[in-house]
């Protein structure tokens, strides 16, 4: 009796599991697989779909862009949040530590709309730093800040700096002190003992936050739309534009794919390259 | 570590790289902040007095967050949406954690990893494939029961909730699982024994331990709803929630009213966050 109450209970929470993933997410994957594969109208089989991207300059470029922007963006947050999660975990006392800690989570909490809005604030003509660089006399006219690569960068950072610093402090807090402190005994220096001790031990959380940091960078839409404009060309806006400004959602199934195929093609990539495992580094 | 040895001057460039971090963090908020009270209607800076106007007024040409109804009915919509979202979530994630924690069966691990994909993939892909699949669903009950039967799954608030609980229930799901793990399920055992059906020890006991998590689970689920935008863009109707609403204004341009309104949410997404870190921390894996 008890057995058969117990495969009951199990049915009816895989039912709920099942319901929930299958409706929620591999329907529609599928949905969105099918309809990059038909013709808009008539519903046939076509590659037209994927050739029409490959075949614009212009969307090739986007992509190209979008890839090579995220892992630009990547990089520059990895060398930014390392010294950041050291100093968390090696450096700073309780009190620093707390704040640091406070310092990165708060801007997330605050949601990433919130936080590409205050570096609008910040950066746009009439806003901030255009009014500091007025009033120490740098310039006498309003600058326009907004709309460049290096305010969508910022931008970037911003939004993934908690997602790249936590990851290396896991990594960091299982590492001995005594090892860094026995580098030193053994006549290295700072350099060579970030190179041969702490880096390689900090590898695995490095590689998961970057990996994170990629995609979150590869997906975005609100900070590259709000801080770059009409200059963002990013990936994710034309699958905006194709789904829901021309309606046509076989290009925008298509173009869709593509941007999933590609970033699970590159973490596939990366962890084979690097010879680690996900699974262990989380 | 670093005192003993004496190293003052990577010290000092520590601390002095410290400093940059909070102002790069905590910069952008602090000026937000200032600006929401700044009697200024240019959102900026010179700082021209103190005024509660972007928060309530309703004045022509000036509007406070409390006295703009579009934004009032945005966050009743955002509202309504994350409780719903919390509330399925939340349910999902205890019937998903029983599942894996509590038996074996034969492509466990597969679904496992089927059940982390709505965290892995973009936001805007999820929110697409959604808007394509209940579209096609739509259309298919117009023609079957008539034009409206379909009304339901087209872009507008249940559309929005099944967008965010597709993703949200990964999260809560993850987070109960944690929990459930480190549960005893000989406590259960005792409470059968004693004479409790199944079902009671399961309500006494188990769920009386998952709590913790499930109230942090149910406060991370909410914040992660009301503040979603990359699914709920493609998801939304005529009735937008806070995000989407804020996101078509500052497309136009910035008002300190959007000053307010960050403060506001600062303050309420400060509080929910460290309540959910308050209630979750045991489990942190």
């Amino acid at each position: 009796m008890k057995t058969l109450a117990r495969n009951r209970g199990q049915w009816v929470l895989l039912t709920f599991m099942l319901l929930w993933i299958g409706l929620l997410f591999v329907l529609p994957h599928l949905k969105l697989f099918y309809l990059s594969f038909v013709s808009r109208r008539g519903g046939e089989f076509t590659l037209a779909n994927y050739l029409y991207f490959f075949h614009s300059p212009l969307y090739r470029k986007i992509f190209v862009r979008t890839a090579v922007f995220s892992t630009l963006v990547t990089l520059l947050t990895l060398v930014i949040s390392f010294p950041v999660a050291f100093i968390i975990t090696k450096v700073a006392g309780k009190h620093l530590k707390a704040m640091l800690l406070l310092a990165i989570i708060l801007p997330y909490w605050v949601s990433e709309l919130i936080q590409a809005f205050t570096w609008m604030v910040f950066f746009r003509e009439t806003g901030v730093l255009s009014y500091l660089l007025r009033a120490i006399g740098l310039t006498h006219h309003n600058i326009e800040f907004l709309y460049h690569d290096s305010t969508i960068a910022v931008g970037l950072v911003y939004t993934s700096l908690l997602f790249m610093t936590i990851p290396i402090i896991n990594s960091l807090d299982t590492l001995d002190d005594s090892l860094i402190e026995a580098a030193y005994d053994l006549g290295g220096n700072f350099w060579s003992t970030l190179r041969e001790i702490i880096i390689p031990h900090a590898a695995p959380g490095m590689m998961v936050g970057s990996i994170m940091v990629f995609m979150l960078n590869l997906g975005n839409y609100v900070t590259v739309t709000l801080l770059g404009g009409k200059n963002s060309l990013w990936f994710t806006e034309i699958i905006y534009n194709q789904f829901i400004i021309r309606f046509n959602q076989n290009k925008g199934s298509a173009f869709s794919v593509i941007l999933l195929t590609f970033s699970v093609l590159f973490v596939w990539i990366v962890l084979k390259i690097t010879k680690q495992d996900l699974s262990e580094a989380m | 570590m670093f005192r003993q040895k004496g190293l003052s001057l990577s010290k000092a460039l520590f601390y002095a790289y410290a400093i940059l971090v909070l102002i790069f963090t905590l910069g952008p908020l602090v000026i937000v902040t200032i600006l929401a009270f700044n009697n200024n209607p240019s959102a900026s800076f010179p700082w021209q007095g103190f005024t509660l106007d972007w928060f309530k007024a309703s004045t022509p040409g000036r509007v406070g967050f409390f006295d703009d109804a579009r934004m009032i009915s945005a966050v009743i919509v955002s509202l309504k949406v994350a409780v719903l979202v919390t509330l399925i979530s939340v349910a999902l994630g205890v019937n998903n954690a029983f599942l894996f924690v509590r038996y074996k069966f034969i492509g466990q691990n597969f679904l496992y990893l089927l059940m982390l994909g709505p965290l892995v993939v973009p936001g805007v892909v999820l929110g697409t494939s959604i808007l394509a699949f209940s579209y096609g669903i739509a259309n298919g009950l117009d023609k079957i029961f008539g034009a409206g039967a379909g009304t339901f799954l087209r872009p507008g608030f249940w559309l929005v909730v099944a967008g965010q609980v597709s993703f949200v229930a990964t999260t809560t799901t993850l987070v109960i699982v944690a929990r459930l793990k480190r549960f005893d399920p000989a406590l259960e055992e005792a409470a059968m024994d004693l004479g409790s059906s199944r079902l009671e020890a399961v309500w006494l006991i188990t769920l009386r331990f998952l709590a913790p998590a499930m109230i942090g689970a149910a406060i991370i689920a909410f914040l992660f709803s009301f503040e979603n935008f990359n699914t709920t863009y493609f998801l939304s109707g005529s009735d937008p929630t806070m995000p989407i609403l804020l996101y078509s204004r500052l497309r136009f341009g910035i008002t300190p009213e959007i000053n307010a309104v960050s403060v506001l949410l600062m303050m309420v997404t400060g509080v929910l966050g460290f309540l959910a870190f308050a209630f979750q921390k045991d489990d942190a894996a």
